[in-house]
Order: C-alpha cells, then sequence, then structure tokens
C-alpha cells in the first residue's frame, strides 16, 4: 500500500509542537535472533503518530508507528522502565521501548495511551456539549427586561413560539421565568439584571451566541443545528461564517430597537 | 521510512466517517481519473480499486490543503509540494462540497485546535478548566499557546 511517505516525513520533521520527545530505546525485532538488543532512538509523537529518528538531529525520520487501534502497557520486560505499544490485531508485533527512569516513562505511557484521534474526537466532542450547556445558562439568564408600554421582549434561549411580551409579563410559555424578582430558573448561574422601568438602548448581545430569537421569526430552532455549527473553531471559512453570524444577530436587534423607537416613545 | 502498515491496513477496515466512489487522479505525469473507492478514517483518506478489500494507497491528512477547483472537483495537496495535487471528480457539487468540508475538519491538528478553543471557551464562561476532569490540563498540547502550524 502506497503512503505519501514525504509528506509525512515532511510532518515529523517540521515545526509544528511535538506532543512529547525524548530519547527511547526500541527493542529489536529480528527473527530468529537469540537474545534481545535495542536501539536508542529519538521519539516525536506529533497527534496519533510516533515517529523515531536514528538521531535527534536526524532530518527524516527511520519509522514511524500508526496509533490507533492500540493499547500501552507496562510491560515485564527484563529491563526496568519498560513499556509496550499492542495493537487489538492479535498477531502484530508489539513494539517495547524503554525509557530512562520512571518519570520519563509515566509520562511517555500517559502521553501515548491519550495519543489516539478517537481519544480527542471524544474530548472534543465532549467540550463541544459542554460549551452548548453552557451557553444555554447564560443566555437563559440574560434577560432584556423592558417595562416600556410596547413590546419589550426578552431575550433568551429562544422558544420559536415566544412572541413579544405584552403589558405585565409573567411567565413566558417555555418556563422561564423573567420578570420575577426570582431572578432566572435555569443554569443556577446569577441574573443581575433588573431593569426596574426605563427604556434602555438594546442590550449588548450576549458573548456567546446561542440560537436568534426574534419577533421577526428568524428561524431559532433551539440550541442544537445553530450550536453546532457554532462556536466554530479557528479557521478561515468558519471565521467568516461566525462573523456573519454574530453580525445578523446585530442586525436583527438593532431592527427591532428602531422598530420599538418608532413605535411611540417619545 | 518505516511503518507499521498492518495497522494501517487494519485502521482501513475500520467504520468510515465517510466513504464514496470517486473518480481520482494522483500527482503523476500522464495520471488520468480512475473510480475509486475513497475512504476518510481518521486523519488518513484511503483510496481501493472498487472491487479490491486492500487499500491501494493511503494519504496522511496533515498539512494538506482542500482546494475546491472547478465544478465537482477538489483536490488535496501537501505544504511543501503544492503543485503535485490528488484529484477528484465527484458526481455532484453538493458531494464536493461536503468532502471538502469533511477533509478539512479531519486532521488531528484541526481537533487539537478545535480543544483548545472549545476550552478556552468554557473557561471563559464558567470560569472552570473542563480538561481538569480528564486530568489532562497541564498537558502542552493543550495548551492555549500550543497551536503552532
Amino acid at each position: 500500500m502506497k503512503l505519501n511517505e514525504r509528506s509525512v516525513a515532511h510532518y515529523a520533521t517540521c515545526d509544528s509542537p511535538a506532543d512529547h520527545t525524548g530519547f527511547l530505546r526500541k527493542r529489536v525485532e529480528r527473527h530468529h535472533h537469540h537474545g534481545t538488543s535495542y536501539q536508542r532512538r529519538w521519539f516525536v509523537l506529533k497527534g496519533n503518530l510516533l515517529f523515531y529518528f536514528e538521531e535527534r538531529e536526524s532530518r527524516e525520520p527511520v519509522g514511524l508507528v500508526v496509533l490507533e487501534g492500540c493499547t500501552v502497557e507496562l510491560c515485564e520486560a527484563a529491563e526496568e522502565f519498560a513499556f509496550a505499544i499492542r495493537f487489538d490485531d492479535a498477531g502484530a508485533r508489539a513494539y517495547v521501548l524503554v525509557a530512562d527512569g520512571q518519570a520519563a516513562m509515566e509520562a511517555w505511557v500517559k502521553a501515548l495511551s491519550r495519543a489516539s484521534f478517537d481519544y480527542m474526537r471524544l474530548v472534543v466532542r465532549e467540550l463541544e456539549k459542554q460549551l452548548e450547556e453552557a451557553c444555554k445558562s447564560l443566555a437563559a439568564c440574560r434577560k432584556s427586561p423592558r417595562r416600556s408600554s410596547s413590546s419589550g421582549r426578552k431575550r433568551h434561549l429562544s422558544n420559536p413560539a415566544l412572541q413579544p411580551l405584552q403589558e405585565k409579563p409573567t411567565t413566558l410559555e417555555n418556563g422561564y421565568s423573567t420578570w420575577s424578582s426570582g431572578g432566572c430558573i435555569a443554569g443556577g448561574a446569577t441574573c443581575p439584571d433588573h431593569d426596574e422601568g426605563q427604556t434602555k438602548p438594546p442590550p449588548l448581545p450576549p458573548r456567546r451566541r446561542s440560537a436568534a430569537s426574534s419577533a421577526t421569526g428568524s428561524p431559532a430552532p433551539g440550541l442544537s443545528p445553530a450550536m453546532l455549527e457554532s462556536p466554530v473553531p479557528p479557521e478561515t471559512i468558519c471565521f467568516s461564517k461566525l462573523h456573519n453570524w454574530y453580525g445578523q444577530e446585530i442586525a436583527v436587534l438593532r431592527r427591532e430597537w428602531q422598530e420599538r423607537q418608532k413605535r411611540g416613545h417619545p | 521510512m518505516r511503518y507499521n502498515e498492518r495497522e494501517l491496513l487494519s485502521l482501513a477496515r475500520q467504520p468510515a466517517e465517510k466513504a464514496a466512489e470517486i473518480r481520482m487522479s494522483v500527482p503523476k505525469k500522464g495520471s488520468v481519473l480512475k473510480k475509486r473507492l475513497v475512504k476518510l478514517v481518521v486523519n488518513f483518506l484511503f483510496y481501493f480499486r472498487t472491487d479490491e478489500a486492500e487499500p491501494i494507497g493511503a494519504l496522511l491528512l496533515e498539512h494538506c490543503k482542500i482546494t475546491k477547483e472547478e465544478e465537482n472537483v477538489f483536490s488535496i495537496s501537501f505544504i511543501e509540494e503544492p503543485e503535485r495535487k490528488y484529484c477528484f471528480e465527484c458526481a455532484t457539487e453538493e458531494q464536493c462540497q461536503e468532502w471538502v468540508e469533511a477533509l478539512r475538519r479531519a486532521s488531528y491538528e484541526f481537533l487539537r485546535r478545535s480543544l483548545i478553543f472549545y476550552r478556552n471557551e468554557i473557561q471563559k464562561m464558567t470560569g472552570k478548566d473542563p480538561l481538569e476532569q480528564y486530568g489532562i490540563s497541564e498537558e502542552a498540547r493543550f495548551q492555549l499557546g500550543a497551536q503552532g502550524q
């Protein structure tokens, strides 16, 4: 099977940050060989790829171990500070590596056991979810209470059916109490906003935007699709997406505020 | 460069994030588009002859550039050799866009940046470091500064 080896080797040696580096002794696997020997190599872990070089200054790796579908365990070799990378595929050879000392061995085992793409992806998905939930709580607590006679509208985690509030808002349909002194129900974060009555300029949008809710009826299907879209990680195409997304909300807010102004504020 | 080909072949048999029959050409003189089964698994793109179980080749998708070319077509090239392009002609423009999106997000480096981003955002919002529960908050690769390219 071909592999884009030149590019892979370039990735190994370029200045992108390595996750772990160090000298290890690598057991030499030889058929029909009596006794075991080890070769000292310079190891570089980048993501799910473990490269090894003959020397630290070598310009090209001599080998690569792709770290998917493997486990890392301490091993009972004759050598002290030995550990092994074993693959699920039973017939596959294990890589036996020996560190310089206890601390080095532990650091390597830790780094290697978390190196797989799958592990990384799991963590990212988990954080994505956590951020979603953090936004939910935060948005639910960001109230824009207005006591003016025209529609005061509370912006919070959207219920698409939410209409601009009329004279005396009590509890909104989706169950979030807003104007009562009880503060917000969701999240558990504190809700400091208590507008006592004056018309105020539109509030600043929350730092982290959840789904848009607006009287103009822009689609706000709760969190999921919008939230999965954003926040988007830093990447050129997505930054402009993010930028547009924030921009849309500001445009909506501005429009609403202007309408409210027109509608009968002295 | 030696590598654990056996494990890579095993990886090629894993469930794919994305797989499709796409016409593909490699950056070799005189190369023509040929129908291949193209399979994205973690940060590798495997390509097979449509009737074979073992891939012809694998592309590690790190430090690569995914370019939308003309209609239905995208290409993959690598940072150090931008002129050498692997070209892919999809059945529809929609399929093409989907692959471009998926491949741009396929690298480990992308995942790492995402993690750092989410971690930072959560920390800003909640004041807590979400990585602490995993015991990996100190790892160098997850620090905000560690976003090299």
